[in-house]
């Protein structure tokens, strides 16, 4: 479980050059949730992930993973063991030449017998679908692979939490296809708490709790139900999914449908009735 | 592109190739060592037959490992033309002289071995780095500095380094390309011009492959600290190191090598017919 109350945090802290990225942000995220943190560019989202595993301290508030707080540097190695983060550019994730030499870093860091790392590495990569690349070096491959190569190698060090900052934002259609599959089914199938942070709206949709930020506040969060609230999503500089957007639209020209509309079947569905 | 951080691997299954790294690394040693100890033309031909085994043993084609000298050809004429220039001795009439220049035949013999020795100095290691790939050669030289790290020199971090080095290479020189291209498209030019003129078209390449290197290695960081890295303290790796027959076999063959050129030039005993030999 993940728990930040109250932070703040601000950029060059003291300096002259201060940027505020999050104001007061209090969030909780609990185990085996698919939560989407949404926000435009410059709302604090990406601070987020950063406060969530250690990489930035706090400048007022705590955060705590399971208990442990991240401002004491003697939690930082248990607290990433648990928190794994995949960043935005997958370039610059890779630390080796070789695929299985890359997914085997975080294990190796862990200090395991070398068996066990092959069978993690193995285990890994097979899960992000990646198996046969094993010996091949990364530079060759799409970008969606390579994102995918990025997320076994924090796989393999078995967080029970997953962090996508932006994880997909670089990548082409099919690529982020590929990445968002394997997520979704991390979360479904081997109960893995995913928090994902987008701005995509799409990609949002697939989360069972979104949270909007924005200037460094949540400016609301809930479940599917927050798409029916144009507003707030379109105040916070983001775009309702397309099928939300129609359907905001036709309820606007005096359509009268029913439920909440989010994802394609849900506006066929309500169209058709 | 061509991927540079294979350096000049040459890849395909071979006995060399799948040879311990660090017996290579080693054997490396040894040979280049055992370069300095060859005073007759017998000990180039021994080296000669150990060369062209081990390269018929790797499988790299003989024409990739001689093309190995193109880099350093300049230094051997360049060496041998000195030599030869420059020698002189009282003890032996010049088989040539015109004005100060003098040529005698002891100096012919003694550049002929000097160019030999610089040739085969080249081709030792040339086989090593087509054996052998980047990574490899930074574990193998990782473990065997080992004992280093107990005098707290940061064996670990420079291996480290080194692969991330060999890693980025590739990624760099990607950028590198997309920079020149993004500054072409505006009319730069950098094939036109002199010597000066062309390094000052370089620095608006150059500037912004700095600021985005600093940005990616910040990034790394990031990247690497989330995957509980904190140097070498507890950490294991996935490949270990471990001798097989092969390398003691290897190692034997290196060391017969070294053997056999140091009795040919110290001809320990006193056997007639070392005596006899150029």
């Amino acid at each position: 479980m993940i728990e930040i109350k109250n932070v703040q945090y601000i950029y060059n802290a003291g300096g002259d050059d201060t940027k505020e990225a999050l104001r007061d942000v209090s969030l909780t995220v609990q185990d085996g949730e698919f939560v989407a943190l949404c926000g435009h560019n410059g709302s604090g989202k990406s601070t987020l992930a950063k406060l969530m595993n250690g990489l930035i301290e706090p400048t007022r508030g705590t955060v705590t993973v399971d208990g442990l707080v991240t401002s004491d540097k003697k939690n930082l190695f248990d607290i990433r063991k648990t928190v794994g983060v995949v960043f935005q550019n997958p370039d610059n994730q890779m630390v080796a030449s070789v695929i299985e030499d890359d997914v085997a870093f975080g294990p190796e860091n862990l200090g395991l017998p070398p068996a066990q790392i092959e069978e993690r590495v193995q285990w890994a990569l097979a899960s992000v679908g990646m198996q046969e690349h094993r010996k091949g070096t990364p530079f060759r491959l799409s970008g969606g692979q390579k994102q995918r190569i990025a997320i076994a190698g924090v796989l393999a060090i078995k967080p029970r939490v997953m962090v996508l900052d932006e994880s997909t934002a670089m990548l082409d259609p099919v690529g982020r296809e590929e990445v968002l599959e394997v997520v979704t089914r991390l979360n479904r199938e081997e109960g893995m708490t995913v928090i994902m942070i987008t701005h995509f709206m799409e990609e949002a949709a697939l989360a069972d709790r979104i949270v909007v930020l924005n200037r460094g506040m949540v400016a609301g969060e809930g479940g599917k139900e927050i798409f029916a609230d144009r507003a707030l999503i379109e105040n916070a500089g983001l775009e309702l999914p397309l099928s939300a957007r129609v359907a905001a639209d036709l309820r606007e020209r005096g359509l009268a449908l029913d439920g909440n509309v989010t994802l394609p079947e849900e506006l066929i569905n309500a169209l058709c009735r | 592109m061509k991927d540079v951080s294979f350096g000049q691997y040459y890849p395909v299954e071979s006995p060399v190739h799948r040879l311990d790294p660090r017996v290579k690394l080693l054997a490396s040693v040894v040979y280049i060592v055992s370069m300095f100890f060859i005073r007759k033309f017998t000990g180039f031909a021994v080296t000669a037959v150990f060369l062209t085994a081990a390269i018929l043993c790797s499988r790299v084609p003989l024409g990739k490992v001689l093309r190995s000298v193109r880099a350093v050809l300049f230094l051997v004429v360049f060496t041998v033309i000195m030599s030869v220039l420059f020698y002189s001795t009282k003890t032996e009439q010049p088989l040539w002289a015109w004005r100060f220049i003098r040529i005698y035949k002891k100096g012919l013999i003694n550049a002929a071995r000097m160019g030999l020795r610089l040739i085969f100095l080249v081709l030792g290691p040339a086989l090593l780095t087509l054996t052998t790939t980047p990574v490899e050669l930074t574990d193998g030289l990782e473990s065997l500095l080992k004992p280093l790290a107990l005098m707290h020199l940061p064996v670990h971090e420079l291996a480290i380094i080194m692969s991330i080095a060999l890693r980025l290479i590739p990624t760099l020189t990607e950028e590198t390309e997309k920079i020149m291209n993004a500054q072409k498209a505006r009319c730069a030019d950098f094939d036109t011009g002199n010597i000066f003129k062309r390094a000052k078209a370089l620095l608006p390449i150059l500037i912004p492959l700095f600021v985005s290197s600093f940005r990616r290695a910040d990034e790394l960081a990031d990247a690497m600290d989330s995957r509980c890295y904190r140097g070498a303290k507890g950490r294991t790796r996935m490949k270990v190191l471990k001798l097989h027959a092969r390398d003691f076999v290897a190692a034997f063959v290196m060391l017969a090598l070294l053997f056999a050129v140091l009795l040919l030039r110290y001809n320990w005993f006193g056997w007639a017919f070392i005596g006899v030999l150029v």
